[in-house]
């Protein structure tokens, strides 16, 4: 279980997080939405460690987080897929990904975690991850990265951004698999209605705040009303209230 | 072979992996100024130099997938070792060239090993040259290592060297040049790691005579404490030819480092690149590595050792 207190930040003088309160339970898939600079990537950051809060508790299983750094968090079981994935001159994907699974991965365990985000271990095991791999190849290996800790808690911020039709497929599957087979809770913040779609509840932040929370089926139709910047899959696709 | 003291033997360990008990191949081993072990093979003969102190490595023509051991070591404070090693490579030749140069010293003073090296590389040889610098024992000893390098590539030869210098030597000034002729390539990975008052400079100059030939330097390298570092290549392009030169430095703490990579096209022909990248470990790489469970001293090691693999 995942509580959080009256969380607030504030940076250059402008109140980003106003006093949030969530309480989320334990092996479900959120997705966190809402407008852009509403607050959803920093609430995540506070969650993991990235921010400190000004204020506010977080607590995960009843251990208080607020007050310990990220290495902390994450041997806690917080996990984060950065949205813009940071780049390693010297680092395999096998090597960066055995540091995330604190132990050397087997061939079968490495191609297995690689074939969920699109990508074989064959072409990319042994790659560098560095400026050579696109846009899109880093962002999957940032995924695998929190894929492979199994973690009690693992945040994925923007999963979607930069990569490509046929991975974006597959990577949904990866999540409905996650969230089918109860295997810890994942939060993902998305503006993408087939993230959406997936989620067993949506919350929305707002202006610092959490707004809309609820079970999928009735956020739906309410987000889409209140303009969240929903957007279809497909290019050139509004939202379903837009249609 | 004369008794291995046990500095010596594990210097030999350390820059060379090498056992001479255990490896039935050639080697030569220099301790302290002198010539402890020997053996040449039917295709690859040591002979001592004549006139000056050192050693003229020849290999057979087609001589294949052979390795050639040419460590020294200094373990006595005081020394100032000085070699000059001269390696004739036969034509169509592959071996792999071993050295390496250790220095350990107890007693504060200082040592030193000034290693010249010439290659000789005839049409068509191949050669992969390993060599690993280290520093051992009384840290306050100065342990100086000054490696001269020259390089002469026939047509169709293929150089590559690995070197690295990953700690405990004081200050290092190496010089590398190379000649190619047609086709010939020279590839050079360089790693570098200095650490409290170190200094080391590195000096390459790489002439592309030979068309179509090509060069590609690589250097790697982390200065950290006080430590400073320099990097400068030249490369020459008289002809239709490429060559690529690449300097990444890491800085920690107040470690410096200057790069000046040259190009000097003399060919409308000529395709020469160089990159430089100097700075410290990001934030976001830091960052990265502790949501993954990491504390900051592991992460920065982490990439640290990432970098200079």
């Amino acid at each position: 279980m995942l509580e959080i207190k009256d969380i607030a930040f504030s940076k250059e003088g402008k109140d980003i997080l106003k006093g949030i309160d969530l309480s989320i339970p334990d092996g479900k898939l959120y997705v966190l939405t809402g407008p852009n600079g509403g607050g959803k990537t920093t609430l995540a950051k506070m969650i993991a460690g990235i921010e400190y809060p000004d204020r506010g508790s977080i607590k995960l299983d009843g251990e208080e987080l607020v007050g310990l750094d990220p290495t902390e968090r994450a041997k806690r079981g917080v996990s984060f897929a950065f949205q813009h994935p940071v780049r390693f001159k010297g680092f395999t994907v096998r090597e960066l990904l055995n540091i995330a699974a604190g132990r050397t991965l087997t061939e079968e365990e490495l191609s297995q975690l690689l074939q969920q985000v699109g990508l074989t271990s064959e072409s990319y095991a042994d790659r560098a991850v560095d400026s050579h791999l696109s846009g899109g190849e880093i962002k999957r290996i940032e995924i695998a990265s929190v894929l492979v800790r199994q973690s009690k808690l693992a945040i994925f911020d923007e999963p979607e951004a930069g990569i490509d039709l046929w991975s974006f497929n597959s990577l949904i599957r990866v999540f409905e698999n996650i969230r089918d087979r109860r295997q810890g809770t994942l939060m993902i913040i998305s503006h993408q209605e087939r993230i959406l779609s997936i989620a067993d509840e949506i919350i929305m932040i707002q202006d610092g705040k959490v707004g809309l929370r609820g079970p999928r089926s009735l956020m739906f139709p309410l987000i889409c009303k209140n303009d969240c910047g929903i957007r279809a899959a497909g290019e050139g696709e509004g939202c379903e209230c837009d249609r | 072979m004369s008794a291995i003291d046990k500095d010596t033997g594990e210097l030999l360990k350390t820059v060379a992996d090498f056992d001479p008990e255990k490896f039935l191949g050639a080697f030569n081993i220099r301790s302290n100024c002198m010539s402890i072990g020997r053996r040449s093979t039917e295709n690859i003969k040591i002979e001592t130099k004549e006139g000056e102190p050192g050693l003229d490595i020849r290999v057979a023509p087609g001589t294949k997938d052979e390795k050639v051991y040419i460590p020294a070591c200094v373990t006595k404070a005081g020394v100032d070792d000085l070699v000059y090693n001269d390696f004739f490579i036969g034509e169509g030749a592959d071996v792999t060239v071993i050295a390496g140069c250790g220095i350990h010293t107890e007693t504060g003073e200082p040592a030193r090993h000034s290693g010249i090296h010439r290659f000789f590389l005839e049409k068509g040889a191949r050669v992969l040259y390993i060599e690993k610098h280290v520093g051992t024992g009384d840290q306050t000893a100065k342990k100086v290592i000054d490696p001269q390098t020259e390089c002469f590539l026939a047509e169709d030869a293929y150089l590559e060297m690995d070197t690295s210098q990953l700690g405990g030597v004081s200050r290092s000034v190496r010089h590398t040049s190379a000649k190619l002729s047609d086709r010939a390539v020279l590839v050079i990975r360089e790693r570098l790691l200095t650490d409290g008052d170190d200094t080391a400079e590195t000096y390459f100059t790489v002439t592309l005579d030979g068309e179509d030939s090509g060069v590609n330097l690589m250097s790697r390298s982390v200065a950290r404490g006080n430590s400073y570092q320099a990097y400068q290549s030249d490369i020459i392009g008289n002809g239709r030819c490429t060559g690529h030169s690449e300097c990444d430095a890491i800085l920690s703490e107040n470690g410096r480092v200057d790069a000046s990579p040259k190009l000097s096209a003399n060919s409308n022909e000529a395709a020469l690149i160089h990159e430089a990248a100097i700075g410290k470990i990001a934030g976001e790489q830091i960052m990265k590595l502790r949501t993954l469970g990491l504390t900051e001293e592991e992460a920065e090691a982490a990439i640290i050792e990432g970098f200079l693999k």
